[in-house]
């Protein structure tokens, strides 16, 4: 009885222990969507009112009332497609590499270690080092091309070690089952491997692209530009991005650049979750299907 | 399956572009990049020039190449931001033709463009003013000398309350707001009241914009800080003007007193560069001279202050 008796004040006392926790992991998952909110709000009080058609189709003004972003958006639009270009069937090549085909040695392992540290690296060291690497010593100039490389170069770690830990995560005895129908290497990356993993893989880029779209350092160090009067129309032409627009419009005294700064952070945020969102969408198609 | 997928994957973002150059290709009209003087002048002048430096100066020459464009709408100008010294290293090789300048050219730099055999002209296009600013609340202050306002941000700087800097002044904490290191305003500022660039005490609230200095001073009733005249002139509501004393009397910065010199020492003369070589180049040469003659009315307009008219009058004459 005595016995029964400290079970059920125990057991209360455990159950109570896990519903505090509970609530504290609420909280923390709470902060991080309030602060979402606050923000979002906080940037449509301020610029869903200067957002009209006038403002994505006209060039950067001295005056508030006719600035727009025609010239940033385009940049924005050309260098995201080139990076994506770019770095997705690199990332991928690279994981899969490293993965499926690269013997466990000294050399892999300095590879992974230098990917894993790159990951780490300040996004203006990028910026320099697209600057003299594309920009003068490849003589890309300024141009689209080279700023493009250059977010490849920064968004390739990430997608790496995304897509590995999602090809780490099929299992092993899917691989064996195929090679023991006589499966060769390829067959069983392609039909196997890259099927499951290609929901992680596209996680993994979603997140590479969500941080390259809103770089202003690297972007400024390659292109420098704000006032430009031309959508770029091949990939050596000069260019501007939405962050280096955003940023001169905060820094300008009068208050109207401030509502035109918050009505260009709206744009980019539908660009950058529109990218998003479509990635999202395949992904989801696809797993459905490999679930099948 | 995986390479339809991945064909899809590809061609959505070209789609979405392809469909959307297609609907603003009625607003623009592109132009190839490369320069190609037209021997005719007037209206049908075309090319491409590149303008880099100072955000400081930015404002004027958007201004500028803005109504420039409604008269010459195939002449391509471009116009960065990588500050003053970054917008030298580029004009230093001939990469641009026109340099932003919120200080005079270095020694280093002028070293760099004769190796280059790179020629060049200094032209003066306004006075920047930088203003020192109290919280609306503040009744005590209304002027200051310079000597006072070293005593308060040199190095070692001891000043902690009010009543140190004057002995009438209340015995409230001193709460100091100023931009970072990087931006010329403060090389400029030290350099003028503390005698030695980027010379400054080290606690104070910094920032690189100047909208968060104002919103500083704004909240704060014991702050003291410093910033461009145009951050003052749109805040006018939200700040006080300290005036400042240089030894013939306090005097409050306005576009009159900073224009005839009489609010010293905290005016400056922003400039651009241009390349002479370039300037042998039709648009280059109607650019600048639309800049000395239809600048100074953009001047004001973008919170600057005007020179006196001789200034834009030897400018033309440089490049004649």
């Amino acid at each position: 009885m005595r016995n029964g008796l400290t079970f059920y004040r125990h057991l209360k006392k455990r159950k109570l222990k896990g519903n505090i926790l509970s609530l504290i992991f609420l909280g923390s998952t709470m902060v991080g969507t309030l602060v979402l909110i606050v923000l979002i709000v906080d940037v449509l009080r301020d610029g869903v009112g200067w957002l009209d058609w006038q403002f994505l189709t006209s060039f950067p003004s001295r005056k508030p009332e006719e600035a727009g972003l025609l010239s940033a958006l385009f940049g924005t639009l050309w260098v995201m497609t080139l990076t994506a270009l770019f770095s997705f069937p690199i990332g991928i090549g690279t994981a899969i590499y490293l993965e499926e085909y690269a013997p466990d040695n000294r050399l892999k392992r300095f590879i992974q270690t230098n990917i894993n540290n790159l990951a780490g690296v300040p996004s203006i060291v990028y910026g320099l080092l697209g600057l003299s690497l594309f920009v003068q010593a490849l003589a890309m100039g300024r141009s689209v091309l080279a700023g493009a490389l250059t977010l490849t170069l920064m968004s390739l770690p990430v997608i790496i070690i995304a897509a590995q830990e999602a090809i780490r995560s099929v299992p092993e005895a899917h691989r064996l089952g195929a090679f023991a129908l006589g499966a060769s290497r390829w067959q069983v990356v392609r039909n196997i491997v890259l099927p499951s993993a290609l929901p992680g893989i596209l996680t993994g880029t979603i997140l590479a692209m969500s941080r390259a779209i809103g770089e202003a350092a690297p972007m400024i160090a390659i292109s420098a530009l704000v006032y430009l009067t031309f959508i770029p129309s091949n990939p050596l032409d000069r260019f501007t991005v939405l962050p280096i627009q955003i940023f001169n419009w905060v820094s300008r005294p009068q208050e109207d650049f401030q509502h035109l700064a918050a009505a260009g952070i709206i744009v980019l945020l539908v660009v950058l979750l529109s990218m998003n969102a479509a990635a999202i969408f395949l992904r989801n198609r696809y797993q459905k299907r490999t679930e099948e | 399956m995986f390479s339809k997928l991945t064909r899809k994957w590809f061609i959505l973002p070209l789609a979405i572009m392809a469909v959307a150059s297609v609907l603003f290709a009625g607003c623009t009209s592109s132009q190839p990049t490369t320069s190609s003087p037209s021997p005719m002048t007037g209206l049908s002048l075309s090319g491409t020039i590149e303008i880099d430096g100072s955000s400081t100066v930015y404002p004027i020459t958007e201004a500028v190449a803005e109504e420039f464009r409604k008269l010459h709408p195939q002449i391509r100008i471009n116009v960065g931001i990588s500050g003053t010294g970054g917008g030298f290293k580029r004009f230093v090789v001939g990469e641009t033709q026109i340099s932003d300048a919120s200080r005079p050219i270095k020694d280093s730099e002028k070293e760099q463009a004769a190796k280059n055999k790179i020629e060049w002209i200094e032209m003066p296009v306004a006075y920047d003013g930088l203003s020192v600013m109290v919280n609306p609340q503040n009744t005590w202050v209304t002027s200051m000398t310079v000597a006072e306002l070293k005593k308060i941000w040199e190095p070692n700087s001891t000043i902690k309350r009010w009543n140190q800097i004057r002995s009438e002044w209340p015995d409230q904490p001193i709460n100091l707001y100023g931009p970072g290191t990087d931006s010329g305003t403060f090389d400029y500022f030290t350099e003028t009241i503390n005698g030695k660039e980027d010379a400054s005490r080290p606690d104070y609230t910094a920032s690189e914009d100047d909208n968060v200095l104002v919103q500083g001073i704004a909240g704060d009733r014991n702050a003291l800080g410093y910033f461009g005249y145009a951050y003052y002139v749109e805040n006018k509501d939200k700040l006080k003007l300290v005036a400042i004393d240089s030894g013939s009397g306090p005097v409050l910065p306005s576009e009159q007193t900073i224009n005839d010199g009489t609010y010293k020492p905290l005016s400056r003369l922003i400039f651009i560069y241009a390349n002479k070589a370039a300037l042998t180049r039709p648009e280059v040469k109607e650019f600048v001279r639309f800049y000395m003659t239809e600048g100074p009315k953009l001047v004001s307009e973008v919170g600057y202050v005007q020179l006196p008219a001789r200034f834009y009058t030897e400018n033309l004459a440089k490049i004649q």
